[in-house]
């Protein structure tokens, strides 16, 4: 398992209503796309699992949704400002694949940059609720952005290997058009390590611990 | 003095490392038949500690014994199960199975799991039954929610338990910012973090004067100065349960830190420190020289004022 480190803020930027949060790499590992790493969120008790959104040599950055009180703290920190860090942690995605094809939607774009990086800019398509939010499929090369009430399930191009990230009823979606897609799940986490057993998800009827199990799981 | 992991806080599977580091480890809870836990959502924040409501996920004791404890049991750390149930005769069917392993040193009742239906029968004979079943040292673990917390200390004394886990978490209730909604699909969860330091150190404080038990103390600890305060109330070994969430290395780091605690404290060791915080004082040699220092100031003090 890793260490948890203390890593310095380098950068805090607008995406959309996102903030992107860029630390100092120092030794860290970047792990594979999909993984992820606990994040401090100041004066919380808890950190908040954020998975990795780029991985260059100096730094890493993680896109966030302020959303409530930790990712509010998080996208508050400013430059020079240090946070304890854990990780690579769970399982990312399989980049043995013939035809990727990245679909997201939401701040689920997150993993996609690196993700693209790693597969040597594969197509995607990205759905949001609304143009800012779409602010962040620049992140992310030869995306094509649909907004509500179009979904990404119905642009989706057959005999591609889908690569998903998002909302679970997006999630949902994309398995019963693509049963052997790789999907990225997402549940609130207190430890992210296998400790809590707070971010089970049901899927098919049997509860699944995320963090160990996924974050990235089969869809069949 | 030992530093333990609250159960259900620690899966040494998952964490060999951060087992490793403790003197016991105490398992999830197991019960007869396999649980899956409550449905989504399980856990929450709040601005003062944690809830959660997992509902004893576990694989059931026929599971654990043929599959968990043999793994469990190669990390080398003194384990710890913890027991549960449903009534007296599931209580009692768990702990002769664990019971009459080589590799278990030691069973922790939980009495007290406030995320489940069914509550277990009295204290008194639940310990009683498991007692009936096991020679290995049993530990009843209480929630301090109760009208009379030394009275069900002393029915676990009298049912023949050997120690006491102090305490378990409290039933809380989060709301979700926008909807007003309970955050965890069950409702209310259990509190557990630092909002729980107090209640546990009044527990602990309570129980000390009220058996002769030793007692396991636990609630909040996050630091050496946290666990020191628990051994001052009477706990004579401490365990880390939420803070291992945030930071595995929790257990290293309080450890150092209540070295240093003790030491700036000017007790010898932590066994020490041991009931500290009751009137009667210490019986050590340490604790009297400390209060002979200690007395003519405040006598002084008095006088001034």
């Amino acid at each position: 398992m890793p260490k948890r480190e203390r890593r310095r803020v380098v950068g805090s930027e607008q995406v959309g209503p996102y903030t992107l949060l860029r630390l100092d790499r120092g030794g860290l590992d970047a792990g594979l796309p999909g993984q992820f790493f606990m994040l401090e969120a100041p004066g919380r008790l808890l950190p908040r699992p954020m998975s990795v959104c780029l991985a260059e040599p100096s730094e890493l950055a993680f896109l966030i949704d302020p959303i409530g009180p930790g990712t509010r703290a998080l996208c508050a920190l400013e430059p020079g400002e240090r946070i304890g860090v854990l990780g690579p942690l769970g399982n990312g995605f399989r980049l043995d694949v013939e035809r990727p094809l990245l679909v997201g939607g939401g701040i689920g774009v997150a993993p996609f940059p690196y993700l693209s990086q790693r597969l040597g800019g594969p197509p995607a398509i990205l759905g949001f609720r609304s143009a800012w939010h779409a602010e962040a499929a620049a992140l992310v090369p030869n995306a094509e952005v649909v907004l509500e009430p179009t979904y990404v399930t119905e642009v989706l191009p057959p005999g591609h290997d889908v690569l998903a990230c998002g909302p679970e009823p997006m999630l949902q979606a994309v398995r019963r058009l693509t049963p052997h897609a790789q999907l990225a799940w997402e549940a609130p986490m207190a430890c992210g390590y296998g400790a809590c057993y707070g971010c089970a998800v049901e899927i098919d009827g049997e509860l699944r611990r995320l963090c160990v199990e996924g974050p990235v799981l089969a869809a069949a | 003095m030992r530093l333990l992991n609250a159960s259900g806080c620690l899966d040494a599977l998952t964490a060999p490392e951060v087992a490793r580091e403790l003197d016991a480890y105490v398992t999830k809870t197991v019960t007869p038949l396999p649980r899956e836990g409550n449905a989504p959502v399980r856990i929450a924040e709040t601005d003062v500690g944690m809830l959660n409501a997992i509902g004893l996920a576990n694989p059931g004791v026929d599971a654990f014994v043929a599959e968990h404890l043999p793994r469990i049991a190669e990390l080398g750390v003194p384990l710890w199960v913890s027991v549960g149930g449903f009534s007296v005769e599931d209580y009692a069917h768990v702990a002769r199975r664990v019971g009459e392993r080589d590799e278990v040193d030691a069973l922790e009742l939980n009495l007290s799991c406030p995320n489940v239906d069914e509550v277990p029968e009295n204290v008194w004979e639940v310990v009683a039954a498991v007692r009936g079943v096991t020679s290995k040292p049993l530990y009843a673990k209480l929630s301090a929610a109760v009208p009379d917390l030394g009275g069900l200390a002393r029915a676990a004394e009298s049912a023949g338990a050997d120690g006491l886990s102090l305490v378990n978490t409290v039933r809380g209730l989060a709301l979700d910012e926008r909807t007003l909604r309970p955050v965890l699909a069950r409702g209310a969860g259990g509190l557990s973090g630092p909002a729980l330091r107090p209640v546990a150190l009044a527990a602990v404080y309570a129980c000390f004067r009220d058996t002769p038990l030793p007692i396991v103390g636990m609630g909040g600890v996050a630091t050496g100065r946290d666990a020191l305060e628990l051994l001052a109330a009477g706990a004579s070994d401490v365990a880390v349960g939420t803070a291992l969430f945030s930071d595995p290395g929790a257990v290293g780091r309080i450890r150092s830190e209540l070295e240093a605690e003790l030491s700036a404290a000017g007790f010898a060791n932590a066994d020490n420190a041991v009931g500290a915080a009751h009137d009667a004082g210490g019986s050590t040699l340490d604790q009297r020289s400390r209060l002979l220092v200690e007395k003519p100031l405040h006598m002084g003090a008095n006088m001034a004022g």
